[in-house]
């Protein structure tokens, strides 16, 4: 099957479009992570991981990610990095720590990586 | 007849509402960040305009993926925000002007862009931290304009191209413009520029395709509608996509404008910081 040229996506290395075809794809995680703007979704969450997980129709994969807290794993499955925030805010980790973790780096490394960026 | 008197845009990086509410201003890590701010804080109570038209990209509070509006327009008599699952801090409501908001949607729908049109909008970080960056104290502020939101999605590809923010922001400009009323108007862009969050890449900062962006965008910005958004996403990472907003706010302005105010700085959290203050000659 030939795509029209607006569906080619350049391939950039370490980076995911979130397309349709993504954002089909993680539909229940991220449902389930904007629900995280209310404190009332956060404390369920809290409470019942497995439950709350499961009412938002999480596949296997989407809930072994978001039990090991592996944001690569949760963005492969379709995790859109916005709503994603928001399980991270849970966790208390900030987006210099998920920059780590997607990295392979400790936090201080990824915010010294930061403040190398403007010796360019 | 209204009056667009100049358009400012600045990141608007959830960190620096922290930053605020810490008063962290000549911390050794912001102090260059807030340093380029008192110029635009002269020029508005010099000029204090009545409206602040908001462009930028909600993160994920006002819209899903249920619905995702590409350009969507507030026109509620005000904005809340909310914590947004991470904890920032809440603001008092941002008092709009629901009539001035139909004016733009019946401008620019009579103009053939299809406008989403918000009763209802909570609006995230990418609205309130340059509202608390341009007039400190907010309500406290004499000087805090009306707002009226507008939202383009950069969530989910397919995002407009930069082409079509620049001719949203020209048609904005012309729906303002008309307003029978004697008021004047600043429009901001908020957002990027470049920066990267997520996947293997993140933290990618492209200093060098900024500053081009933030020289462009002055007088040549049909030229940055060139770049696809394939490259956008390749050169300013998937974040600095919200370059997308500074076009629309360009957009607005008219041709003849002149920099007042310029900085830019990296790193803020993960993103090179960048803030550009234009005021429109003709």
């Amino acid at each position: 099957m030939s795509h029209a040229s607006f569906d080619q996506h350049l391939d950039i290395p370490g980076t995911t479009i979130f397309d349709g075809e993504m954002a089909m794809k993680g539909y229940g995680l991220n449902k389930m992570c904007y629900s995280f703007n209310g404190a009332q979704g956060r404390d369920a969450f809290l409470a019942d991981p497995e439950g709350y997980m499961a009412k938002y129709g999480l596949t296997d994969a989407q809930k072994d990610a978001v039990r090991n807290k592996d944001v690569l794993g949760m963005i492969r499955e379709g995790g859109n990095i916005y709503y994603l925030a928001k399980l991270a805010g849970i966790f208390k980790l900030s987006v210099q720590d998920i920059g780590g973790q997607q990295t392979g780096m400790t936090t201080d490394e990824f915010k010294q990586k930061l403040l190398d960026q403007n010796k360019q | 007849m209204a009056k667009v008197i100049g358009g400012i845009t600045t990141s608007h990086i959830p960190a620096v509402g922290n930053a605020i509410a810490k008063e962290l201003f000549d911390d050794p890590y912001w102090k260059p960040f807030f340093d380029g701010y008192p110029p635009v804080h002269a020029w508005l109570a010099e000029h204090k305009p009545d409206i602040v038209v908001n462009i930028y990209n909600d993160h994920g509070l006002g819209f899903f993926l249920d619905k995702m509006p590409t350009f969507a327009i507030g026109a509620a008599h005000e904005y809340h925000n909310e914590d947004e699952g991470w904890g920032i801090p809440a603001i008092p409501p941002m008092p709009g002007d629901a009539k001035l908001s139909w004016h733009i949607i019946e401008g620019m729908v009579e103009d053939e862009f299809d406008i989403t049109s918000c009763q209802e909008l909570a609006v995230d970080h990418g609205f309130t931290v340059p509202m608390q960056l341009f007039w400190p104290g907010l309500l406290d502020n004499p000087n805090l304009p009306r707002a009226i939101p507008v939202s383009a999605n950069t969530v989910q590809h397919p995002i407009p191209t930069l082409k079509r923010a620049l001719d949203f922001g020209k048609s904005l400009g012309k729906a303002l413009r008309s307003y029978p009323e004697d008021v004047k108007i600043v429009v901001l862009g908020t957002g990027g520029l470049s920066h990267q969050l997520d996947g293997e890449r993140a933290g990618h900062i492209n200093k060098a395709f900024d500053l081009m962006c933030m020289d462009k965008i002055v007088h040549a910005p049909e030229e940055l509608t060139k770049i696809s958004r394939m490259e956008l996403v390749k050169e300013a990472g998937s974040q600095g996509t919200e370059l997308i907003m500074w076009m629309m706010m360009r957009g607005a302005l008219g041709d003849d404008v002149e920099v007042v105010a310029k900085n830019y700085h990296i790193p803020i959290s993960n993103t090179g910081a960048g803030m550009l203050l234009l005021e429109c000659k003709d």
